[in-house]
């Protein structure tokens, strides 16, 4: 990792990921307090002084799911070709590479096998390092596969989202991996197998609009952005300011939208409650954390 | 209004109008010189338009007077049943349902709505639907199935309307809903893009057995001036985001998000509403006529793997698949940089002290 990476100075954003602050220290976005980013890391991206959400790596967060030892991935053995020769200020081709030799990954998700609890799922977790989270014709396919792969070892399905939305340098491409994803959930639906969507911040665009809307039960980390337009958008738009909390996952609750909000020192817990009362199995008492 | 490259055709033809006024005036024959010229006004026609930029494309998906979903539908389904409502949030001026028969048969007729004047588009939203829009597309899909009739959709739409209402009321979700439960739906499903294919929005009742696309129209996973204003960080750039994003029917066709294009009439549908129209009903009765042919479990089967093969892709390469789970142990970095900056703060100091004691 470069050093400068972990010199630059700090911006102020949600993320305590190499796209936002670095240092060994950071202002706490939640509470302003200064925390020690080691303790940041240890407390699964969770502000030790006042719990305050940041981003989690999807690398964390698959870690920070699985029980130790579980996860075997089965994507990463595709990536994206450039059908559409895109070119704006930069090459899709030249992005595409800086975000792998940065992510060290083809593409914008890791999925694969895991337990939870003990419970058989299958994982799909979202990079928003890599290309916003993006979805493109890799992403729409690794979560076709991996919808395709859970039914085929009776495993649930859990999906984690973090994405601007469809991968604008695919074009139409890009759309048509909403109606794929979908279908193929809708698939997996027909055997009977719990799908939970897990959306974080951000997720908005056509990942919103599309597959993660769509788990039978769909849970959303606290303060998470969640919509459909994006802000700038709306307010051009309507030409008026948006309301306090707009699109966020309090918000959404209040609206009817998720099932419930649920703080990251408890979401394990809580996935491997919903996977085994959907599948009407007894309830464990699983620890948070 | 024509559009700046259209000039030229209406020159000729406003010369055309002239000499026939001319020789009407005049009681002359001049029949052989007008076939001359407007045998020239087609081929001017066919040439602007087979040479025009994508950008271009975009203002013609969007002109005025190119038919709306309404003209088609007046003229397919005379005795065409709208039906209104949600039965949850209201009615959606923005999306038309409704059934009604064509080519011999009864079929559930689902269409976006642009206005074709000024107090029309207030009124439909310019096309762009709430999610009660789709939610009462959801209910047309329900009844289709129930009594087994093929569904038309329209598509024309710049996309779903992005405002606080619609986000409060989950576009979101009933965009994934729409096409979720269009892709499980029993029966022939046909969409065809008239005019823009704005986004989710437009693929919210787009997911087909056979998806069409008339020659001038649009399908877009972002509008140009929206990709503009994200990528060169200036929508002005719109021209540049509309090539980039490569919308037209023939890209979308060679990429096989469209089954088919169906050609306009010499100089764009705008030019001559009434030929499209009916050649548009022609397709669709040929279109629906092939579907009838497939049973329930085949129309579903022939959508969905339609949908599944759709993304291009290659094998990754070797070396970037490493083991995703590594101990990446970002504590034990920080320890070691940490450690780092203390030496360099230490030599620093024992710089400082060096000189101090040397001065």
């Amino acid at each position: 990792m470069a050093l400068e990476r972990w010199f630059r100075r700090k911006r102020a954003t949600k993320s305590d990921d190499d796209s936002g602050p670095a240092g060994l220290w950071l202002k706490c976005d939640g509470c302003g307090k200064q925390i020690y980013r080691k303790d940041l890391i240890a407390n699964y991206h969770l502000c030790p002084e006042c719990g305050h959400h940041y981003r989690m790596p999807a690398l964390d967060r698959v870690n920070f799911l699985a029980d130790a030892g579980t996860f075997v991935q089965w994507s990463g053995e595709i990536q994206s070709q450039d059908p559409l020769s895109f070119v704006d200020t930069e090459s899709y081709p030249s992005r595409l590479k800086r975000s792998q030799e940065k992510q060290k990954r083809p593409d914008a998700i890791i999925t694969g096998a895991a337990s939870l609890g003990g419970e058989p799922v299958a994982l799909a977790v979202m990079d928003f390092q890599f290309a916003g989270g993006s979805m493109g014709s890799v992403v729409g396919e690794e979560i076709t596969r991996a919808a395709e792969q859970a039914a085929a070892e009776d495993r649930s399905f859990i999906t984690v989202t973090a994405s601007g939305g469809a991968r604008m340098q695919e074009g139409a491409l890009s759309l048509m991996q909403m109606a794929k994803t979908i279908l193929a959930l809708e698939n997996l639906a027909k055997h009977r197998l719990p799908f939970i969507s897990v959306l974080t911040d951000p997720t908005t665009g056509g990942v919103t609009a599309s597959f993660s809307t769509l788990g039978d039960i769909i849970v959303a980390e606290p303060d998470a952005l969640i919509g459909f337009a994006g802000q700038r958008v709306i307010k051009q738009t309507i030409k008026q300011d948006l309301p306090e909390g707009f699109q966020k996952a309090e918000f959404l609750l209040e609206k009817g939208m998720l099932d419930d909000v649920i703080p990251r020192d408890r979401l394990k817990s809580r996935l491997i409650q919903f996977v085994r009362l959907l599948r009407n199995k007894e309830p464990i008492h699983a620890p948070a954390l | 209004m024509p559009l700046p490259f259209e000039q030229p055709i209406d020159d000729l033809q406003a010369k055309i109008d002239d000499m026939r006024q001319f020789a009407e005036d005049q009681n002359i024959d001049i029949s052989q010189e007008v076939t001359v010229l407007e045998e020239r006004l087609v081929k001017l026609k066919q040439e602007t338009f087979q040479n025009i930029t994508r950008w271009q494309r975009v203002q013609v998906a969007r002109a005025a007077g190119r038919p709306t979903a309404l003209d088609y539908i007046q003229s397919m389904m005379p005795n065409f049943s709208e039906l209104h409502g949600d039965r949850t949030l209201g009615d959606d001026p923005a999306i038309i349902a409704g059934i009604g028969r064509f080519a011999g048969r009864t079929v559930v007729m689902i269409a976006q709505q642009k206005g074709r004047d000024t107090k029309e588009n207030i009124h439909r939203n310019f096309g762009m639907a709430h999610p009660s829009g789709y939610r009462k597309a959801m209910r047309m899909f329900d009844l289709a199935d129930k009594f087994s009739l093929p569904v038309i959709t329209l598509i024309d739409t710049s996309g779903a309307y992005p405002g606080i209402k619609a986000e409060e009321q989950g576009q979101a979700w009933v965009i994934a809903e729409s096409i979720r439960r269009m892709g499980a739906l029993k029966v022939p499903v046909l969409s065809v893009v008239i005019g823009e294919g704005g986004s989710g929005g437009a693929l919210a009742i787009g997911v087909a057995n056979r998806v069409l696309i008339l020659e001038n129209a649009i399908y877009s996973v972002i509008s140009p001036e929206s990709c503009a204003a994200i990528l060169w960080r200036d929508s002005a750039e719109a021209e540049k985001a509309a090539e980039a994003l490569k919308l037209t029917a023939k890209d979308l066709l060679e990429f096989g998000v469209v089954d088919g294009v169906i050609d306009e009439p010499a100089g764009g549908a705008h030019r001559d509403p009434k030929a499209m129209i009916r050649k548009l009903e022609l397709v669709l009765e040929q279109e629906l006529n092939t579907l009838s042919t497939l049973g329930s479990e085949e129309l579903l089967q022939q959508r969905q793997t339609r949908f599944r093969n759709i993304g291009y892709f290659e094998d990754a390469i070797q070396d970037m698949q490493q083991e995703e789970i590594s101990e990446t142990d970002d504590t034990a970095e920080v320890e070691k940089l940490a450690e780092v900056v203390n030496k360099k703060a230490d030599k620093a100091k024992q710089k400082a002290t060096e000189s101090k004691a040397a001065g």
